[in-house]
């Protein structure tokens, strides 16, 4: 066999795409129902495809691949408040994520380390985050409406919530697993206890707080749209809801499709990130 | 001076001289018309003063103001705007109703349905632009983050149902807090949608088990689904089941079988009979011709720090609600709120609702002008029948005091003051009785119509 191997498994990729698209075709001509026959046409003219000519509601791939053309010819378009381009409404989401992600990592990062670093403020703060780790991010949200009063500031601040327990818990753990070998060298040739942290601790700890990163800003992609879905304005995943006001199959899948590619974006920036990071010992 | 006759007369000019032109002078025409006020009182003076330029605010001409008063009533309008406007305060905050705007830029949240639709059609038609405003129409999830991003100050005014400030009023599902309801946007224009499987159960006593959709628990489409099945029979609590779906969920559960039927605004209703889905088993109006459904809501903070404001929104508002009431504007207001910055519906689809010509899912096309229609005036009456509806249902328990919440909800603070001030009778006109699938509510009755039922929980 002499095809290298990256270049068979992108085979098979296509070969698996090609698959599911024939399969999805051939389902909804499948589902195609029998035209209704005898309507008055003035009657019939009232009425959309699905009734009259038994169309199914699920779009043919094709039709979807055109409507995610239309979607990126023209991202930028700003036909009023309600109707935006899809390059506009992903970075508004991408804005709220990296925002709310941020100030989680401000705070994670450095209360991380502390927790890492002290027996006594480890045991104090567990029960704390053990309670709230597992409270679904979107509980918060009539909370932070009614006490933010901003939608917007409300959204970034379930990113910030969601965010911040697994960098948190990973610093914190990075920080503890630092061997104490290095820790003892450092003491013994007095370095303070600050440079520690800074040259000793820290580079140790970024592989795992980088690790801790990825999962977060997975989980604040994964948020964001459900937040949108719900205060509703702009963003992804107000156009999610749009495009399921009008029972738009069409559009709510182009939707899951740039949800998907930018999720994956992200990981792959921090997974990049993680890289530079990596040592060996 | 024009400012010193009865604004509520129809009669009266406010703008020129003498208001009828029969007279030589404004003194005599004063002569010849008693209800006009002895211009030496000075605070009936002063209130009328106010009311002339609250009124030549509100209506811009006199051939508008005269329209409006002789339709419905001098006292019933001076009632009404009352409760809009609280007439005292605006006295006390504006010198000049026809003043600057405290601010142009507002925002507006609606609720993508049809009931909306002289809060949306303002907007591309320029209703607000015709007054001075920069409005931008929000489109919202749903009700509750309507009220949220109210309380929040992210929207100066809102779409909302009309039971929902009686509901937060007297805290029943939220902590009790004051709101008001500036006016009423749309009458009918509702219908209850069954699935095609259900085509051979269009009779209500057939629905015994049936899972219904309504898209609020405190909404007219719950209270007159329960009404109406109940007067075949069956206990809603017991019989069926009512479950509360966001609207645009509506149709795609009612095809995947999760809902036998739903009453939900349009133009799902409609929606289900253009994807094939559902038929339209009678519309609300057949239960009750000209019930309220949604509403215009400003907070009072509002009104009180934006006056001219508030004026001038509210008459775009009138404006517009008059304007969709007509049915010759019907098909361009369709063609102009069903992009997908408005309700982000297939056209036939909205104007089928707007203009009455449908077709209802069961193969014949009907033709009900009224199926929706657009009027502001929000009776006391509509409240204190919704009431009676929340006790019958024990949404609320104990006693209430119907007409004590009515007017707290509808009637800005102090109206009632003002309204002896300016020599008026209390209002027995915002009070009128309706009927209900042939039974007669009377609003000076509550208590009675609420226990009168054989099925109910009061």
């Amino acid at each position: 066999m002499s095809v290298p191997f990256g270049l068979r498994a992108g085979i098979l990729s296509i070969v698996i795409l090609g698959l599911f698209l024939v399969t999805w075709h051939l389902l909804v001509v499948a589902q195609q129902g029998d035209a209704a026959e005898g309507l008055d046409p003035a009657y019939a003219a009232l009425l959309g495809k699905q009734a009259t000519e038994g169309a199914s509601a699920l779009p043919k791939p094709l039709e979807v691949g055109a409507a995610l053309w239309e979607h990126i010819r023209d991202p930028f378009y700003d036909a009023g408040p309600n109707d935006k381009g899809i390059g506009i409404q992903l970075a508004y989401s991408l804005f709220r994520v990296l925002t709310g992600f941020g100030l989680a990592a401000l705070v994670a990062i450095p209360v991380g380390f502390l927790i890492g670093m002290s027996e006594l403020a480890s045991r104090a703060f567990n029960p704390f985050i053990q309670l709230l780790k597992p409270v679904s991010p979107l509980a918060w949200m009539p909370l932070a409406l009614y006490t933010i009063k901003d939608s917007s500031l409300s959204a970034i601040f379930v990113i910030f919530i969601c965010s911040i327990w697994p960098m948190l818990i990973n610093t914190a753990f990075g920080v503890a697993g630092v061997r104490r070998e290095w820790l003892n060298v450092a003491r013994t040739l007095e370095v303070s206890r600050l440079r520690t942290a800074f040259a000793v601790i820290l580079p140790a700890a970024a592989p795992t707080i980088l690790t801790g990163m990825r999962i977060s800003i997975g989980i604040a992609w994964l948020v964001i749209v459900a937040a949108e879905m719900l205060v509703g304005g702009t963003g992804i995943g107000y156009f999610v809801w749009n495009e399921w006001n009008n029972l738009s199959i069409t559009g709510v899948i182009s939707a899951i499709v740039f949800i998907g590619v930018v999720g994956m974006l992200l990981d792959l920036a921090l997974a990049r990130a993680a890289r530079l990071v990596a040592y060996t010992e | 001076m024009a400012a010193t006759s009865d604004p509520f007369d129809p009669d009266a000019t406010l703008w020129t001289g003498c208001p009828c032109g029969k007279h030589a002078s404004q003194a005599e025409h004063d002569a010849a018309h008693t209800s006009v006020i002895d211009g030496t009182d000075e605070d009936a003076l002063l209130s009328r003063t106010v009311e002339s330029a609250v009124l030549k605010g509100l209506f811009g001409s006199d051939a508008n103001r005269r329209a409006f008063l002789r339709g419905v009533g001098g006292a019933t309008a001076l009632a009404a705007i009352s409760q809009f406007i609280p007439l005292d305060k605006v006295k006390a905050a504006i010198a000049d109703a026809n003043g600057p705007l405290e601010k142009t830029k507002l925002n507006v949240g609606f609720v993508p349905i049809t009931c909306a639709t002289p809060i949306i059609m303002a907007s591309p038609l320029g209703f607000y632009e015709k007054y001075g405003l920069d409005v931008d129409v929000i489109k919202t999830a749903g009700w509750a983050v309507s009220r949220d991003k109210s309380l929040a100050g992210e929207y100066d005014a809102a779409h909302m149902l009309t039971p929902m400030p009686l509901a937060i009023t007297v805290g029943a599902g939220s902590t009790a807090t004051p709101w008001t309801m500036p006016a009423v946007e749309n009458i009918n224009g509702q219908a209850i949608t069954l699935a095609m499987k259900h085509r051979d159960k269009d009779d209500p006593s057939m629905w015994k088990g049936f899972t219904f959709g309504v898209p609020f628990e405190y909404s007219m489409h719950n209270f007159l689904l329960r009404y109406y099945v109940a007067e075949a029979g069956l206990d809603p609590d017991q019989d069926i089941q009512i479950r509360v779906v966001p609207p645009p969920e509506m149709v795609a559960n009612l095809s995947a079988g999760n809902l036998d039927g739903y009453l939900s605004p349009d133009p799902f209703n409609q929606r289900a009979v253009y994807d094939g889905v559902g038929y339209i088993h009678l519309l609300t109006k057949e239960i009750w011709d000209g019930h309220p459904c949604c509403a215009f809501a400003a907070s009072q903070a509002f009104i009180e720090e934006n006056p001219n404001t508030f004026l001038a929104l509210y008459k775009s508002i009138l404006d517009a609600t008059a304007y969709s009431n007509n049915p010759d504007n019907r098909k361009e207001i369709a063609a102009a709120i069903s992009p997908r910055n408005y309700l982000n519906q297939p056209v036939t689809v909205v104007e089928q609702v707007l203009t009455g010509t449908f077709a209802d899912g069961k193969g014949n096309v009907r033709q009900v002008p009224d199926r929706i229609g657009f009027d502001p005036f929000p009776y006391h009456s509509f409240a204190v029948w919704i009431l009676t509806q929340m006790k019958r249902w024990g949404y609320i328990e104990g006693d209430i005091d119907y007409k004590a919440v009515a007017e707290q909800v509808y009637l800005a603070t102090d109206a009632a003051a003002v309204m002896k001030e300016m020599g008026f009778t209390p209002p027995e006109v915002t009070y009128k009785s309706h009927t209900i699938m042939g039974k007669t509510f009377d609003p000076a009755e509550p208590e009675a119509y609420a226990t009168s039922f054989a099925i109910g929980r009061a």
